[in-house]
């Protein structure tokens, strides 16, 4: 860590451009994966720079932009949970962002960070995925679903920045986690759905979190028991440190079931 | 790079990569030891501090970000729970104590009559394996207005 | 004046814990100090071909150690001394992360450069893990009593007999500051070479003092252990730091200059002392009333690649075997085997929490199967005054076992049930006793002795090796003390747990702290106060007591017969669960566990002790799990290896119960070790009365939950 520099840019402008010139550089907003892997140095190859998104106010705040909500990519989940405009509009989001670590964690992680890290557990974006949020970055915005190309991999260019996040404020999400804790938990299986429109997407049961077309087929029609069924195939979990493949297939089930009757 | 920031109310600087933990800067070269590191993954809340008035584990921060923003560790806590945990023997080991503290601070500050529930969500970043929490919880209680 | 003793006197250390200003062994600054690293086997079994110190790297820059390096025995000694300090080049690995260098550099980014340019080859052999293929057994014990229970069965001897087998697995004790120490060599020229000082993190000085004096070659004075302020320890501070201390002074006296050798916890996680986990097989033969005939228990446990501790651990899981019941016929077998896994070591409750699991589970087997309420069978088969145990130990003075029922029951609230498809809650009992102080003849041979000086400024200072850990030890000497005096407690002073300073009192262990070495302290404080007021003392006057076995306890070892204990502890535990049906998640919502610990000498601490020790035995009933893969364990960061946050932790509810025992300072027992035994087997028992499933293992997890559910829905 003594040998990685550190680039703070003075606006978004010089942001992108920084990102640009500077080789081997890892965007940092709030750190709590990035410090991580960083001090651990499990990153291939190993970064030579960080580029401080943090404190960049384009970055934060809660905001409308053409009839969607939009958050700041470097806004804290702490910031997301205590906005009006949030807890009004997308609930769903509240509620993800207060399963995720406690309060240390929440006041530095961003949307942002759980976008570009694009782990498979992200507890947000199975609600990005059930809002159909878009991604907004310095040149393009991208819907997200598609956003998720692999594991741990995006669709983001090699130096495109991620700036804020949309939403469309119409629907209603329902959300749930399921980790071996109360806190500080990363998921073993972890869902956002919404009824109308017909969408099921889930975290922690594939290689990318992913929207459940077989499931959200059958929601469609109404068809709920069918929609637990069908989603079996549409996941694709495994056994690892946390939970097994089994018992995620059934819990995916039981959870489906149980938001599905709410 | 030359970082500067408000520590427990009086300027410092640290030197070196802006990217080192504020945890490594705050204990190797500010020699304040309170704060410990207990994973450095972000989990146990030992290197607990506030900044800005908001608790966050410095394990997790660049010493970069927090240029021109007050930091307070367990140092500069002056606070009544100090001496209700003392009372209520919600230190033990004590070396989950200043991250606890400051933790239970941010609580107090922001409500006033919390439930043990609060309590308990408000410390659930704070890893401690003496206590149970119990004492920890009852102490931070005993001290809401 | 006001005693003391019974009530709960500000904690000594707790100023400087609620201000950053204690000192744990990483806050300390020693000039000049280099950090060290230990780089440690990739395999789980074989011989090491080579080790290659590569080109590219400027050797120079770095101190490292090898083998050949160790002065004195290459052992960390400890019982049987089979574990070697560093393997050899050419010599046997046995368990992964087993330690074979030694690096120290002036930073830590030099460190990480050269243990990059180290290459270790192995001829790699067939590991086993499974502890039903482990060919080398670490120690056996029989213990028997009455008939020979193997002629027992239905109609001979019995009318139901009940045979269940259960499963207890690994637990890091998770102390929350890592291992380190700091050795410092004595300077040239300062009166003080060939001297080694080491700080450090631990629990037991004199351990630590003659593990280093065997593997460096030193003697009693020129080596020194102090134990810095200690960030936890429950056991995997009792024999683990003298691996990290003679590391560090190997360094250290390489280097002729200070080591820093402070782990992070990924290591500390990968490759320190565990719970031992195990096997234990029941055979209950019960009258159809539900009067027990006999006991035929069976137990393996699972020591790990070498022996450390684990020959103490079996004896007392054989000893609490029976769980706190008089049962005329018993046979205990109880073997431990060796496998190339880490090795396993003390953790709180050291053998007694995994047998007791098992012991309390089949009460709840046989009275489902009687039909009877488990509570009603505890009270038909508990030991009793003037009852035998397992070894043929007569109790005949404190014996807290209905007490601690009948509170426990008392407190606990009207039971919620159920009040949907989704959640169903459940309540459990159990009913547990720990011995207190070493087994048999241990504190014989341990002889601990405790110092006392009155000084000329009218303070007085105790001198013992007795360790604070966070549960208070210093605070509970001085109100000891300070009623034996009868002065008032300021005018107390504990010196530091430093070897040059202060006798040997014996490890901070086996629950021995508060009952026996207190006892010491009262004692000397009782003699210093006769001889002061005869006016025929000196000051500083500094008298010592050590430990002496009363007559009356007779152990013999061979046979396993006879007073295995001092005395024992009791303690009820109900515990409260809701369990998600949907995920087979375990909430544990409210815990009371009653304690019969002869006397509370300081109320809030001994509730402390309780109430933290009840929260270990949830977290290993419930999420602590350790998956093992190739040997490694696959739960090696705080992220993967999970312990119950505040949101997790029940409401605990504590009842003292005062039942003095004669020999305990002020009548107290040991109990910093019985709350850990409890809480397991009643979580099981609770999931079973909101589910309907017997779970026969710990951790419950939700996929072993959800798995028992699921099966006896189809």
């Amino acid at each position: 860590m003594r040998d990685l520099t550190y680039v703070r840019p003075r606006n978004l402008n010089d942001a992108v451009q920084l990102y640009k010139a500077t080789p081997e550089c890892r965007p940092l907003a709030g750190g709590t994966d990035l410090m991580v892997m960083l001090h651990a140095r499990t990153l291939r190859p190993e970064p030579r720079a960080v580029l401080d998104l943090w404190s960049l106010p384009e970055l934060k705040g809660v905001r409308r932009v053409e009839g969607m909500l939009e958050i700041g990519a470097a806004e804290s989940y702490t910031g997301i949970i205590r906005s009006p405009e949030v807890w009004r509009h997308l609930p769903a989001l509240v509620a993800a962002a207060r399963t995720i670590g406690a309060a240390q964690i929440q006041n530095r992680g961003t949307l942002g960070g759980n976008l570009a890290n694009a782990s498979p557990a992200g507890d947000t974006l199975p609600v990005l995925l059930a809002y159909d949020a878009v991604v907004v970055t310095d040149r393009r915005a991208v819907p997200i679903d598609g956003f998720f190309k692999g594991y741990r991999t995006t669709a983001l260019q090699p130096d495109e920045l991620i700036t804020a996040v949309r939403f469309p404020m119409d629907r209603q999400v329902l959300f749930r986690k399921v980790g071996t804790r109360a806190a500080q938990a990363i998921s073993k299986v972890v869902i956002a759905v919404c009824r109308e429109p017909a969408r099921i997407a889930i975290g922690s049961v594939a290689e990318i979190p992913l929207r459940a077309p077989r499931a959200e087929a059958a929601l469609a029609t109404g068809d709920l028991v069918g929609a637990v069924t069908a989603i079996a195939a549409d996941i694709r979990p495994i056994d690892d440190v946390r939970s097994t493949a089994a018992y995620r297939r059934v819990v995916t089930q039981n959870v489906l079931a149980e938001l599905l009757n709410q | 790079m030359t970082v500067r920031f408000t520590l427990n109310g009086r300027e410092v600087s640290s030197e070196g990569s802006g990217a080192r933990r504020l945890l490594d800067v705050l204990r190797e070269d500010l020699r304040q030891t309170g704060t410990k590191e207990g994973c450095g993954e972000g989990e146990c809340g030992a290197c607990s501090v506030l900044i800005d008035g908001e608790v966050v584990d410095s394990c997790l921060v660049a010493v970069g970000q927090v240029e021109g923003r007050r930091v307070v560790t367990i140092e500069g806590l002056q606070s009544p729970l100090q001496q209700a945990f003392i009372e209520h023997g919600a230190a033990q080991c004590g070396i989950c104590t200043p991250g606890m503290l400051l933790a239970a601070h941010v609580l107090l500050l922001r409500t006033r009559r919390p439930s043990a529930d609060d309590v308990r969500e408000a410390l659930a970043g704070n890893l401690c394996r003496c206590t149970g929490y119990t004492k920890i919880i009852e102490a931070v209680l005993s001290c809401a207005i | 004046m006001v005693t003391a003793v019974g009530h709960s006197v500000p904690r000594r250390d707790g100023a400087s814990k609620v201000t950053g200003e204690a000192r744990y062994t990483d806050d300390l600054v020693v000039p000049g100090a280099w950090y060290g690293k230990t780089v440690r086997s990739t395999v789980a079994r074989g011989t090491i071909k080579s080790i290659e110190l590569k080109a590219g790297f400027d050797w120079s820059r770095v101190v490292v150690v090898t083998a050949d390096d160790i002065p004195g025995e290459n052992v960390v000694h400890l019982i049987r001394d089979d574990q070697p300090v560093l393997a050899r080049s050419g010599g046997e690995i046995r368990h992964k992360e087993e330690p074979i260098l030694l690096v120290a550099a002036a930073d830590r980014s030099t460190l990480e450069e050269a243990a990059e340019h180290i290459r270790i080859e192995y001829v790699a052999a067939k590991p086993v893990f499974d502890i039903h293929e482990a060919a080398e057994v670490y120690t056996t014990i029989e213990i028997r009593k009455g008939e020979a229970v193997e002629g027992m069965d239905v109609g001979k001897g019995a009318e139901v007999v009940i045979s269940r087998s259960f499963r207890v697995g690994l637990q890091e004790q998770l102390y929350i500051e890592p291992q380190g120490a700091i050795a410092i060599p004595g300077e040239a020229g300062s009166g003080k070479e060939g001297s080694m000082t080491v700080i450090g993190s631990l629990q037991c000085p004199y351990y630590v003092h003659r593990a280093l004096k065997r593997a460096l070659r030193l003697s009693d004075e020129q080596a020194v252990v102090i134990q810095a302020e200690t960030g936890g320890g429950f056991g995997g501070k009792e024999e683990y730091p003298s691996m990290v201390a003679i590391h560090a002074a190997l360094l250290a006296r390489k280097a002729g200059r200070p080591v820093r050798l402070i782990y992070d916890r990924h290591e500390d996680l990968a490759a320190t002392t565990k719970r031992h986990p195990g096997v234990i097989r029941h055979r209950t033969g019960v009258k159809k009333d539900g009067t027990l005939v006999f006991q035929d228990i069976d137990i393996v446990l699972d020591g790990g690649a070498y022996c450390t501790l684990t020959p103490v651990v079996l004896s007392r899981a054989a000893i609490h075997a029976t769980g706190p019941y008089a049962c005329p016929n018993v046979r205990i077998r109880a073997r431990a085997v060796a496998t190339n896994t880490p090795p396993n070591g003390a953790f709180r409750g050291f053998g007694a929490p995994q047998s007791l699991f098992a012991a309390e589970l089949m009460v709840e087997h046989v009275a489902e199967r009687l039909g009877m309420s488990s509570v009603d069978l505890r009270r038909k088969w508990m030991l009793r005054l003037g009852d035998t145990t397992a070894t043929g130990q007569k109790l005949t003075e404190s014996v807290g076992s209905e007490l601690v029922l009948d509170a426990a029951l008392k407190a606990a609230s009207t039971f919620q049930p159920s009040n949907g498809p989704t959640v169903c809650r459940g309540r459990g009992l159990s009913l547990v006793f720990h011995g207190s102080g070493f087994t048999g003849s241990g504190e014989k041979k341990l002889s601990g002795t405790v110092a006392m000086e009155a000084l000329a400024d009218g303070t007085f200072q105790i001198l013992t090796a007795s360790t604070e850990i966070g549960q208070g030890t210093k605070t509970i000497f001085c109100q000891l003390a300070a009623d034996a005096l009868g002065v008032t407690i300021d005018r107390l002073r504990v010196a530091p747990q430093d070897t040059s300073i202060v006798p040997d009192s014996g490890p901070t262990v086996a629950s021995r702290t508060a009952m026996i070495v207190g006892r010491l302290v009262q004692e000397a404080a009782l003699e210093i106060k006769e001889r002061l007021e005869n006016g025929t003392a000196a000051l500083p006057l500094r008298v010592e007591k050590s430990y002496m076995q009363p007559d009356s306890l007779h152990w013999d070892e061979t046979t396993y017969r006879g007073d295995a204990y001092p005395i024992y502890a009791w303690a009820c535990t109900i515990a409260d669960v809701a369990v998600d049906m949907n995920t087979g998640a375990v909430s544990v919502t409210d815990l009371v566990i009653a304690v019969d610990c002869g006397k509370a000498l300081h109320p809030v601490l001994a509730e402390g002790q309780i109430e933290g020790g009840a929260l270990q035995g949830v977290g290993w009933a419930t999420i602590e799990e350790i998956k093992m893969k190739d040997g490694s364990y696959q739960n090696d960061r705080l992220a993967t290896y999970l312990i119950p946050t505040a949101l997790d932790a029940p409401r605990i509810r504590t009842i003292l119960v005062e039942n003095p025992y004669s020999r305990g300072p002020f009548g107290a027992k040991g109990i910093g070790e019985l709350p850990m035994d409890g809480p397991a087997p009643a979580i099981i028992a609770a999931i079973h009365d909101a589910t309907g499933v017997w779970l026969d293992e710990v951790p419950a997890t939700p996929e072993r939950v959800l798995a028992a559910i699921s099966g006896k829905r189809s």
